[in-house]
């Protein structure tokens, strides 16, 4: 299992409005693709180095193919990266202010203290 | 030698510029109130006469990433671009530049790896929302020189809460042995019980108010010792997930120091968080 993979993913799709629509309208194929062509990726390096052994297990390559935000806590993804892109991805749905964060709270309320462990 | 004309300790709401230029309907019911407390606040700085400011806050996953993460770093350059597309696109911040105030910098840095704090260092640092925050609210013409100071109270392991006591004391120290004649006021922002992606966000207080009105007593009387005997990195999960941003305001008592009265206490009790803004005059309230 790789929190720091997971939370490698939910960084670098946050960052880039075309990745953020790309995991909204297709998922499954955007995490199939980021994990072939961009999980290895060294972010500090500029030229072609790139590492050789980061890859999701099933359980978290489904949690986000599924937008299973409730999983991504269970697995210990930091939680600041999932509910920063989980509101760029499904705020704009909202009816009124806040809809979208409170559901998103209400969805973990089976969780109590302590919460899994984020460290990675 | 330079001399601290105000110490300054708040909390760091992105939702701050929003609601404060937001008109008509889509202004919400809070928003004067707020405005009008950090009106009252801006003053505490804008009467120090400032020329310098030393920003203390902690990036949230924008530039410092878990390949290569840093506990304390300070920014040594001569401009600072600011704010990220997802806090454009968030909470509507704009994009900023910052001029650097390098010298102050570079002796923050050797004063402090002499100290024993082993600092490190970035030539080039887009600063995010917990130093444009403070900006905003305090400073919104954002013409004065700053040397940003980053701290870790986001991804684990963390160091301990003393540490950000002691780093404060030792920046306190610095600042007040760089050889200028400028006036330079130390900012911090942190947070009080917060919860971000967790089961308790967004509730119409705070996750913990009982923990945020001890925490504004700490503060407000700089209790440091009361603060450390029951603030650990353990301890502060339970008032909610992203409560160790508490570790940036027991900083800013250390700058303080220990048993100093903060000059100026306010507090807001508002959705999802408590805002609280402290300011002390080192050297006596201005006149």
């Amino acid at each position: 299992m790789s929190k720091y993979l997971l939370n490698k993913f939910l960084f670098m799709v946050d960052r880039d409005p075309e990745l953020v629509e790309r995991y909204r309208d297709e998922p499954r194929e955007l995490v199939a693709w980021w994990e072939a062509e961009h999980a290895n990726t060294v972010l500090n390096c500029h030229t072609g180095e790139a590492s050789t052994w980061l890859r999701f297990d099933d359980v978290e390559r489904e949690a986000l193919a599924t937008h299973d935000h409730v999983k991504l806590f269970e697995l210990g993804a930091h939680p600041f990266l999932t509910l920063t892109l989980f509101i760029a991805l499904f705020e704009r749905d909202n009816t009124e202010p806040l809809e979208y964060q409170k559901s998103y709270g209400a969805r973990l309320a089976h969780f109590s203290m302590p919460y899994p462990d984020i460290a990675t | 030698m330079a001399s601290i004309v105000a110490v300054i300790a708040s909390t760091h709401h992105p939702f701050y510029y929003r609601a404060s230029t937001a008109t008509g309907e889509d202004r919400p019911p809070f928003a004067d109130e707020w405005t009008r407390k950090i009106l009252a606040f801006r003053e505490t700085l804008t009467r120090a006469r400032p020329d310098v400011l030393v920003m203390v806050g902690s990036d949230h996953f924008h530039q410092l990433w878990l390949d290569n993460m840093p506990q304390f770093l300070v920014g040594k350059a001569p401009f600072y671009d600011a704010n990220w597309y997802n806090e454009e696109r968030e909470f509507g911040l704009p994009r900023m530049l910052l001029k650097g105030q390098e010298d102050l910098s570079g002796h923050i840095l050797r004063a402090g790896l002499d100290a024993g704090f082993d600092l490190a260092f970035s030539n080039e640092l887009r600063i995010d929302h917990s130093i444009t925050c403070p900006i905003i609210t305090l400073r919104p013409e954002a013409d004065l020189p700053i040397v940003p100071i980053y701290t870790n109270i986001f991804a684990p392991p963390l160091p301990q809460p003393k540490r950000f006591v002691q780093l404060g004391q030792t920046i306190r120290e610095i600042v007040e042995s760089w050889p200028s004649h400028l006036r330079v006021a130390v900012i911090g922002t942190g947070h009080l019980s917060l919860e971000l992606g967790g089961p308790r966000q967004f509730g119409p207080h705070g996750p913990d108010p009982e923990f945020d009105r001890r925490a504004v007593e700490w503060i407000a009387n700089g209790d440091l010792d009361g603060c450390l005997r029951e603030v650990t990195l353990d301890s502060l999960h339970s008032p909610g997930n992203a409560t160790h941003g508490f570790m940036d305001f027991m900083l800013m008592m250390g700058v303080a120091g220990a048993g100093v009265k903060a000059d100026y206490v306010d507090t807001l009790d508002l959705f999802h968080t408590m805002e609280a803004y402290f300011t002390w005059y080192p050297n006596g309230a201005p006149a």
